[in-house]
């Protein structure tokens, strides 16, 4: 966990840890570990919200808990820059982490594979393989997504890649 | 286009009917036959071969088969038509799995069943095999349409989906288990999977479904900097499987920092790909046709053009249940497998004139078995050869989390915690 800022740190070591190695395929299991990813989900988000950093909407979109569908934003010079958010869950899940996708900026960087999934290789990857099973969805948001989101949006809006939903609209305002 | 040229005839046909003055009539004539040199060239054109019974070692141009079964006549190969007989499932059909899909196509494989979602892109043309007017196509219809052209006696199965999801694995799994190519095979219908994903996930997802089908498998790769790559073979229970041990890389032995560029997610080159797929399906024909040595894993450096091989036992302390059951399975199977290897050598031996190996032996030295269970430890799967270093981090042993401080109320209702996280993200 070298080189992470301080503030990622402890808001890490706030979201509960997950004990249950289980996925999608695991019956019972599956269903326990499913609460422990709704417990650690909400404790994060709640704590986003004290702390005034809410960047997320994310909720299951089909009974078994397998797709996940929502939001995320990132606020760049004042301007808020939402995308959507999807996910599946692998069969190979917690052993694999989910391939986070924001379709909406498919082909629009480098850091990203086809299909709008990003790059989690060097960040993340050894984090959750290390971290295995104790890891959740909370926590690809929290070292996956949200460094990936401060790292690539800034880039993507001074190069003129992506645009404020305003700017869409009313381009001569400065 | 022939159609066409049809319709031109009769409307030739009919214009001379009409024509009042026969004066015409030869011109009309003259344009007809031009017409009709048309269609026998258009059908002469690019023909299909036909599809072929046999394989025939007869040394003729039009043979397609001639070469290979010459493998026999050099003693290579004791029976190459076995072939025929082979499924092989290709996972990946990228630069790596398009041209091994090719190269066993090309080699006659009796049938290939081919898995990927993505599609045909122009950002693929630096790779061997795709074309770029199959742009947009998706890479497994592709595939069919140029692998059934060079070589129809293929029987070809493409899935286009994605193995990884609940839904595409149990696809995967159960078209792995389907026999109707060969009904009495034993085990699953396929006799080999190749691995030819770009991906740790799809890797993952084949070992579980490899694990729990007992179905052995190679698996490849090449370095996100495309300058090396590797070739495993995965039998489960009896080598490591792919979550025994972190991911293998072969270290490129320059400096890392000087290869690795921020901002760029991965590069590719035609070379390596087509060599890391040479050697997967010659591993593949090796254990397939049953020649050569198998190997168990060998690693491609090409910047220092370094190949090392090494065997890797399973992990008695894998996290993967189904591979330690097959682990369970081999240990348990052992005396049988000494039983088959020993009927096997002696009948080897019959075929040798019996005469003693030493006349004496005044120290009683014999050779002891040294292999099986004494060497299966894990410490086998920690030390690497040179050259060869893990890409992930193995899990940190679970520090025990106190019990008070996470209580693990399992009563909860997952109803009501759905609830709760929409109540906060409403």
């Amino acid at each position: 966990m070298e080189g992470w800022d301080p503030n990622t740190k402890s808001t890490l070591t706030q979201i509960p840890l997950l004990t249950t190695k289980a996925g999608p395929r695991d019956g019972a299991a599956w269903t326990q570990r499913l609460k422990e990813e709704y417990k650690s989900l909400i404790a994060y988000t709640q704590m986003n919200k004290s702390n005034d950093n809410d960047w997320f909407r994310i909720s299951a979109s089909n009974p078994e808990g397998t797709r996940w569908t929502g939001k995320c934003w990132y606020v760049h010079n004042l301007l808020k820059y939402e995308f959507d958010l999807q996910f599946d869950i692998p069969v190979t899940y917690p052993s694999t982490a989910p391939e986070l996708e924001l379709p909406q900026l498919d082909g629009k960087t480098q850091k990203m594979y086809r299909g709008g999934k990003i790059c989690l290789t060097v960040h993340f990857k050894p984090l959750w393989a290390k971290n295995c099973p104790r890891f959740g969805i909370a926590h690809a948001l929290c070292l996956g997504l949200a460094p990936w989101l401060a790292a690539e949006i800034p880039i993507l809006v001074d190069s003129g890649m992506i645009k404020h939903k305003d700017d869409a609209t009313s381009s001569t305002e400065t | 286009m022939e159609v066409e040229l049809k319709e031109m005839l009769n409307d030739l046909e009919s214009l001379k009917q009409s024509l009042p003055d026969p004066s015409h009539r030869a011109s009309i004539d003259k344009l007809r036959l031009r017409v009709e040199q048309l269609t026998s060239l258009e059908k002469s054109g690019p023909a299909r071969r036909l599809k072929v019974k046999d394989m025939s070692a007869e040394v003729v141009d039009s043979n397609p088969y001639s070469r290979l079964m010459a493998l026999q006549r050099m003693g290579i190969v004791e029976n190459y038509e076995r072939i025929r007989e082979f499924s092989v499932a290709i996972v990946g059909i990228g630069g790596v799995g398009s041209v091994a899909a090719e190269m066993l196509t090309r080699c006659g494989i009796g049938r290939l069943l081919l898995y990927d979602y993505d599609k045909v892109e122009l950002a693929n043309m630096n790779r061997l095999f795709f074309r770029p007017e199959q742009v947009n196509m998706t890479k497994t219809d592709a595939a069919v349409q140029t692998l059934s052209d060079i070589n129809p006696d293929v029987v070809l199965e493409s899935y286009t989906m994605n193995i990884t999801t609940v839904q595409g694995f149990e696809t995967f799994v159960s078209s792995l288990k389907n026999k109707s190519f060969r009904p009495n095979k034993e085990g699953s219908g396929v006799d080999l999977v190749l691995s030819c994903v770009d991906n740790y996930e799809a890797r993952m997802a084949v070992n579980q479904a490899c694990n729990e089908m007992n179905q052995t498998w190679m698996e490849s790769g090449v370095s996100e900097d495309a300058v090396s790559g590797h070739i495993q073979l995965l039998i489960p229970g009896e080598t490591a499987c792919f979550a025994c041990a972190p991911p293998l890389v072969v270290a490129s032995g320059i400096d890392e920092r000087t290869l690795k560029r921020e901002g760029v997610c991965a590069a590719s080159l035609p070379t390596t790909m087509g060599v890391v797929a040479g050697l997967l399906v010659q591993n593949t024909l090796k254990f397939l046709l049953n020649f050569g040595q198998v190997s168990p894993y060998l690693g491609y450096n090409s910047l220092k053009d370094y190949f090392p091989t090494m065997e890797m036992k399973p992990n008695p302390q894998c996290s993967n249940v189904a591979c330690l059951e097959r682990q369970q399975e081999y240990i348990v199977a052992k005396p049988a497998r000494d039983a088959a290897l020993k009927a096997k050598m002696e009948a080897e031996a019959l075929l040798v004139p019996e005469f003693p190996l030493h006349a004496d032996n005044e120290w009683s030295i014999s050779v002891v078995d040294d292999s099986g269970l004494d060497s299966m430890d894990a410490t086998s799967s920690d030390t690497l050869p040179e050259g060869l270093v893990r890409e992930l981090p193995s899990a940190d042993k679970s520090q025990e989390l106190p019990t008070s401080e996470a209580p693990l109320t399992s009563n909860d209702d997952l109803e009501d915690l759905r609830r709760q996280l929409e109540a906060l993200n409403s």
